[in-house]
């Protein structure tokens, strides 16, 4: 049975439409990630399963329940907020009790929740200050917290770590992810931070524009992209997108540097009815510097050679900005055989991992 | 080991810029002390007038240093000065106004309170416009309601009573304290709601265990604004009170008018301070809170 099941949900203010049709299932026990840039619709979508924002139409269920009309404090869900929303005048105890106070549960099991709660997250220490004498990663625990004590069905983040620091944004993500082994809750979790999306989830659903492009695990949302937004979307740096031409079935050209134009082999034959001008969507960690030894390891590897423009080492690795035609794409070496800047490399592109898309419909081919 | 300034010599183009800083400063605080005094002089003209003797005040003009000093004139203001036949002095018309200002404050506040919270974080259809109807109120001169308020309260049967005047007050005062409660709500996010919604926490719950909580800079700042407002207010209690049932602004009036005796200027002058006390001393006490409220948003 799925924990959450939303089927062709609408949401409109007046003649604007924000959500287009969402349809989307977590099974129990499943982290599903909402992910998306600002304005997709993403957020939206996790209020009306809070129930925080109305059905315009469609379908919300919560277990076997439809809960379109069902009251947010009824729905056995638990939020985490971006801002945290700690109550600002209560302890941190008193913040984790409000919920369990407002249902009138008796004052034994509240504290024996409380303690439940501040022990898995190693917040004991904490329970007597306000928020404000908190620091950002114990504010986002307490906030987690909260949820926790609910035992809900369902617990909803909404980008919970986009107001913390690089290296705690980090952390916070590893003990989220953690926290949800050992609890195991259905999760939804919005964020427009495709990494965490990555790490996290199970599932992740990739929106824009209102709607789902598309709702698979990371593994399949990074490898075969359903279309070119999440292509380029998925992935930092991004997806190099290449126009080229199918020369035949097996076989696309691409125009390199010095204005010629260079064949490249294809994994898999095309079928017939693929279009004559296509995208080559090729990520910079698979471009390589092309040797013997590369091609007897991964046969499906071509050459072509391009002109390195500038090199930017991270120290992990090298990115290196090539020239092809009038379009620059971006590769990723290894530090120790990283090209310098003003060389012609040979590059070998790995085939077998590359996306064709159509330039029209922007969907993989 | 001390330092030593590797360049110690004069320098000339400091030390010009160091007088002017000086002479500028000294010139803006001339000025605040000059129109500090001018501000102040009427007020110490009716303090020192409220300590001296009558015949010294007739020898030597309104305007003079005490050469006398006694309290016998507060005493009369405040309990046994006659005016139009009775001699209770301002006692009565005091406790008048306290009756009126002290639940006036209260209710309109309370009501403030509500409004603003309900525009800001239960909005619905309609209630931007609502807002921006009461915030006419603000810019409503009084004298304009006065005629309906006299066919109001003479339907109620509230003329000449102090119940009248806070069935005004509050009414009247509704803008501001919407507008302020309002204005200090909006800055709460909006998160917090959610999340105690969430928590199960209804419409009062929310008000009561979050809102208020987060209040008293600004409930300080309308109790504040309220208090003083009603308290000085003057047009509604002469036109709709008289005698004994006035407030303390309008008794004041009929001191001055009072009797074709010699014009009992030290009784005046307490009459006048007793009048201003209770603002002065809330303005002295909170003060402070006053502008920090103004200044400051709900969440630090």
């Amino acid at each position: 049975m799925s924990a959450l099941m939303i089927r062709n949900l609408h949401k409109s203010y007046g003649s604007l439409e924000i959500l287009a049709g969402i349809n989307l299932e977590a099974k129990t026990g499943e982290f599903v990630a909402l992910v998306g840039p600002s304005g997709c619709g993403k957020s939206t979508l996790l209020a009306m399963i809070a129930g925080l924002e109305t059905v315009t139409s469609g379908e919300i269920w919560i277990g076997d329940r439809l809960v379109n009309s069902v009251r947010p404090k009824d729905r056995d869900i638990a939020m985490v907020f971006q801002s945290y929303a700690l109550y600002p005048t209560m302890t941190v105890r008193q913040n984790i009790t409000f919920g369990m106070e407002s249902r009138g549960v008796p004052k034994a099991a509240q504290a024996e929740a409380v303690q439940r709660v501040a022990a898995l997250l190693q917040i004991e220490q904490l329970l007597k200050r306000k928020p404000g004498q908190l620091s950002g990663g114990q504010r986002q625990r307490v906030a987690m917290g909260r949820a926790l004590v609910r035992d809900p069905k369902l617990f909803l983040f909404d980008e919970p770590l986009s107001n913390l620091d690089a290296k705690l944004r980090v952390d916070m993500r590893t003990e989220i992810k953690k926290l949800h082994h050992r609890v195991g809750k259905t999760t939804v979790y919005v964020t427009h931070d495709q990494v965490e999306a990555m790490t996290l989830a199970s599932r992740i659903a990739v929106m824009n524009q209102g709607s789902v492009q598309q709702f698979d695990t990371p593994k399949r949302i990074y490898d075969r992209p359903t279309n070119m937004f999440v292509a380029g979307f998925m992935g930092s740096p991004a997806m190099n997108f290449i126009p080229a031409r199918l020369t035949g079935s097996t076989s696309i050209s691409v125009r390199a540097a010095d204005g010629s134009d260079a064949s490249l082999a294809l994994a898999a034959p095309m079928s017939a009815g693929a279009p004559k001008d296509v995208v080559l969507g090729i990520r910079p960690e698979h471009i390589y510097r092309f040797t013997t030894d590369l091609k007897s390891r991964k046969p499906a590897v071509a050459s072509m050679q391009a002109p390195v423009e500038l090199v930017e080492p991270t120290g992990a690795e090298t990115l290196a900005v090539l020239r092809l035609g009038d379009l620059e794409i971006t590769g990723r070496f290894e530090p120790d055989d990283a090209p310098v800047m003003g060389e012609t490399i040979t590059l070998g592109i790995d085939m077998s991992r590359a996306c064709l898309f159509d330039p029209t419909t922007k969907a993989l081919l | 080991m001390a330092e030593v300034a590797p360049n110690a010599r004069f320098d000339p183009e400091e030390a010009a810029a160091t007088r002017r800083h000086f002479w500028s400063r000294f010139l803006v605080y001339a000025v605040l002390t000059l129109f500090a005094v001018v501000y102040l002089v009427p007020l110490l003209v009716v303090i020192f007038n409220s300590l001296r003797e009558q015949s010294e005040i007739a020898r030597n003009g309104l305007i003079s240093v005490p050469r006398s000093f006694r309290f016998d004139a507060w005493a009369q203001a405040w309990g046994s000065y006659c005016v139009s036949g009775t001699c209770e002095g301002m006692k009565r018309n005091f406790f008048n106004s306290l009756a009126m200002t002290i639940p006036a404050t209260i209710i309109s506040t309370i009501l403030g309170a509500m409004n603003g919270y309900i525009l800001s974080k239960w909005r619905f259809r309609g209630s931007e416009l609502i807002f921006n109807l009461m915030l006419l109120g603000v810019f409503m001169p009084g004298q304009i309601s006065l005629m309906p308020w006299a066919f109001l309260l003479g339907k109620l049967g509230l003329t000449n009573s102090t119940y009248g005047l806070v069935l005004i007050h509050v009414v009247q005062g509704i803008s501001f304290t919407t507008l302020f409660c309002r204005n200090f709500y909006v800055s709460i996010p909006d998160d917090l709601i959610k999340a105690a919604r969430i928590d199960g926490a209804g419409f009062w719950r929310i008000f009561r265990k979050i809102i208020l909580p987060l209040s008293p800079p600004i409930l300080i700042v309308t109790v504040i604004w309220q208090f003083t407002g009603i308290w000085n207010e003057y047009l509604f209690g002469v036109v709709f009170t008289s005698g004994q049932q006035q407030p303390i602004t309008a008794a004041l009036v009929a001191l001055t008018a009072g009797g074709t005796t010699a014009r009992a200027y030290d009784v005046m002058s307490a009459a006048v301070l007793i009048g201003a006390l209770p603002p002065l001393l809330i303005y002295l006490f909170g003060g402070k809170y006053f502008v920090r409220g103004l200044t400051q948003g709900a969440i630090k």
